[in-house]
């Protein structure tokens, strides 16, 4: 610790944050190995325990540092570099790494389709193989940051004669290629945070391949069990999420209080403070290296949670509950789930159940994974995705 | 406020390994049933737990204890939660003692401190086992005690009655008072009327209001582990059964309207376990008490009745019989709903607490 925090004082002594660009001191950092010191040496990190991290985060943010903005670039750092880093090759690895964690490249997703949500792996958008590279045609959808970013983690079908799961493949996919289109795609709250993104023969140099052909669905395991350690990770103070923001609309409305509503905000609140001490204890645990599973418990109660506080917050503002700030189609650049008003949360948190695995599909994998409990008669198991109904 | 430590440490985890071995060679579901048939608790399992220290931790070494904390209670707590022992340690290691270390500056305190420790006698604190913010109703009548205090834990057991009165803790001697038992909803640990009618008492230095206070905080946040050890047996148990038992050809775990339910008690039991390691810590640290045993009761109580309702249900005809333990498991979880405040109670303090005025 000592060294990491001498590390992190020699880059500051020669870049000092106030007088560097932004830019110049995040690539400084990077190249210091303090950008997530559990990667590699060389990529950005140390080889050290995923702990230290908050140790150098600390210390940068008291020296006034500037971040990369996490939360502009969370699907490249919570989705794309762990599966870089574990399926990548070394000239993927140094390419796209750096760039990723300095947010100089944004990242997006093309995993869910029209006809595959749940079942993702039924997916059909096809990749066939033409010399040296892949042509692509598809529907992708849902997909946040696909109008900003520079390149896409792709999962595409490159086998129809086989099972499912086993014919797909996972690629790198280049947002700029001309073969690829980014529509708004507009949701029940007005705005279009998310596209869909239409493939027509877009090309994909073999190069930018992660993992063996056939191996997509093993690839894509890892990007969503890290999308899961992402969500359960951020610490939080108290009241810090959406109890906070409905706890300041009933101190501010003493008029408008009922028994009901006060017993249904207490447990709330309640069940909202223990999901932050979950990911608390969660984030301890990742710090010795030993994560439990519990980031997909923090899923399923932070959507329920979100639901269930912004309904009531909208019950509360009566007259005020009735109206809506604007439903213009607009596209923000940062999703905040407790921003805006009232209504705008209410109609957003719909989501939380939705996207990153619906909380039935996360209660599957709770049940059959953690719980170890048999799994439903698989009817599509042995039968080769062309073959299946849709 | 620093941030709380909410693993177990390699030592807790040790305890733990140590708890567990000592209750499944003692208190597996055959014995455990048939003391709750007679309604006794098991002095031979107290004594063993004694021996392993595990009856003091939280009183330090110059008291007779072992001089570690509320967190290493807790997993005791969560232990003997699991197996639902018949053991007076929510009395006698938790609330008697939380009492009688609050007022350890009486040298009377301190002797039954030691003799609580060593496993000679065991005590209780002589409330009703609901209370969490009611007045001692037991009175000094010219220099004795008299009055009648309802449905006390662990009293039929304790030799030694710690009693809230007149402002200052008593002792009294369990033969100095008419000890009833009485048919409890909870056959584990079962409760009891205890009336005085003149008793003679040692009077002990401090107020009585204060100890209390600080025996119930103590006993509801160590609670919450108990509900923690409850819940998880609960699901435990469930799964294995949902496992090996068929129907329509399958084995019913692989029912997604069962899986789900599941899935949902394994979620609140992450949230339950963190909340109840929160309060073992708070309790430990002396950071944030009031909260975080609010949260842990208002949480736990409610997460271990559900996840005993979900083992009956889920068990089918046989999760209704005498014979199988799960009856056990629900009778403690609803009589630790009450015990101590309800969850109802821990959110009107909460309210107060974290500025949620009704």
């Amino acid at each position: 610790m000592t060294d990491l925090r001498d590390r992190v004082a020699a880059l500051l002594a020669e870049h000092d944050p106030a007088t560097t660009d932004r830019l110049d001191f995040l690539r400084a950092r990077f190249d210091a190995g303090l950008a997530w010191v559990h990667f590699p040496e060389g990529l950005g990190g140390l080889g050290a325990p995923r702990g230290d991290q908050e140790i150098v985060d600390a210390a940068l943010v008291a020296a006034g540092a500037p971040d990369n903005n996490p939360r502009r670039i969370g699907i490249g750092l919570g989705m794309a570099a762990p599966t870089i880093l574990a399926f990548g090759t070394d000239e993927q690895r140094r390419r796209f790494l750096r760039p990723l964690w300095t947010g100089e490249e944004v990242w997006c997703q093309l995993f869910s389709e029209p006809g595959a949500g749940s079942d993702l792996a039924a997916l059909g958008t096809r990749a066939r193989r033409d010399g040296d590279d892949w042509v692509v045609t598809g529907q992708k959808v849902w997909t946040s940051t696909a109008h900003t970013a520079r390149w896409a983690i792709l999962v595409a079908r490159t086998d129809p004669d086989v099972p499912k799961h086993a014919g797909m493949t996972y690629f790198v996919c280049d947002m700029t290629d001309p073969g690829v289109e980014v529509r708004p795609l507009r949701q029940i709250t007005g705005e279009a945070e998310f596209n869909e993104v239409f493939l027509t023969d877009a090309r994909i140099p073999d190069a930018h391949r992660l993992g063996a052909v056939g191996d997509g669905w093993r690839v894509a395991q890892t990007t969503l069990m890290n999308e899961w350690v992402a969500i359960g990770g951020r610490p939080m103070p108290r009241e810090g999420g959406m109890a906070g923001v409905v706890a300041e609309t009933w101190r501010a409305n003493p008029e408008r209080r009922t028994p009901e509503a006060h017993d249904r905000l207490l447990g709330l609140w309640v069940e909202s403070e223990a999901l932050r001490l979950a990911g608390i204890r969660l984030r301890q645990q990742l710090a010795v290296g030993s994560p439990g599973p519990e980031g997909s418990a923090m899923k399923l109660a932070f959507a329920r949670l979100s639901q269930a506080l912004s309904g009531l917050e909208v019950e509360l503002l009566a007259e005020d509950g009735l109206r809506y700030s604007d439903w213009a189609l607009t596209r923000p650049e940062l999703v905040d789930f407790t921003g805006r008003d009232a209504g705008y949360r209410y109609l957003r948190a719909k989501g939380n159940s939705i996207e990153g695995g619906t909380s039935e599909i996360l209660r599957n994998i709770i049940a059959e994974r953690i719980l170890g409990l048999p799994s439903e008669p698989r009817v599509d198991k042995d039968v080769p995705w062309k073959d299946l109904p849709r | 406020m620093s941030e709380p430590n909410l693993r177990y440490s390699d030592v807790e985890d040790g305890l733990r390994a140590s708890v567990r071995d000592l209750l499944a060679d003692r208190a597996d579901a055959a014995t455990v049933l048939a003391h709750a048939e007679s309604a006794e608790h098991d002095p031979g399992l107290w004594r063993a737990l004694a021996e392993l220290g595990a009856t003091s931790l939280h009183v330090p070494e110059e008291l007779g204890g072992q001089g570690a904390g509320y967190r290493e209670t807790a997993v005791v707590a969560e232990e003997l939660g699991a197996s639902v022992a018949p053991v007076p340690f929510l009395g006698s290691a938790v609330l008697a003692t939380a009492a009688l270390l609050h007022v350890s500056q009486d040298d009377d305190a301190r002797a039954a401190l030691a003799r609580l420790g060593s496993g000679e006698i065991t005590a209780t604190l002589v409330v009703p086992l609901s209370t969490w913010d009611s007045t001692p109703s037991v009175q000094l009548v010219d220099g004795g005690l008299v009055g009648t205090v309802r449905s006390v834990a662990d009293a039929r057991a304790a030799d030694l009655l710690v009693v809230p009165a007149g402002g200052a803790l008593h002792l009294v001697q369990a033969s100095a008072a008419t000890v009833t038992p009485v048919v409890s909803l909870d056959v584990t640990r079962p409760v009891a009327d205890v009336e005085f009618t003149g008793s003679t008492s040692v009077a002990l230095v401090g107020s009585a209001e204060d100890a209390v206070r600080a025996a119930l905080l103590a006993g509801a946040g160590i609670l919450a582990s108990e509900q923690v050890g409850i819940a998880q047996w609960c699901l435990d148990t469930t799964v294995a059964y949902l496992k090996q038992r068929y129907q329509f050809g399958r084995p019913v775990g692989s029912f997604q309207a069962l899986k789900h339910r599941l899935a949902d008690v394994w979620q609140q039991l992450v949230l339950a376990r963190a909340a109840a390691r929160n309060a073992a810590d708070a309790l430990a640290t002396g950071n944030d008490v009031e909260v975080a045993v609010s949260v842990a009761q208002s949480l736990c109580a409610a997460v271990a009745v559900h996840a005993a309702h979900e083992c009956v249900q889920l068990h089918g005809g046989i999760g209704m019989t005498w014979e199988h333990p799960a009856h056990l498991y629900l009778k403690r979880a609803k009589a630790d709903e009450i015990a101590l405040g309800t969850p109802g109670r821990h959110r009107a303090s909460l309210a107060h607490l974290v500025d949620l005025p009704g």
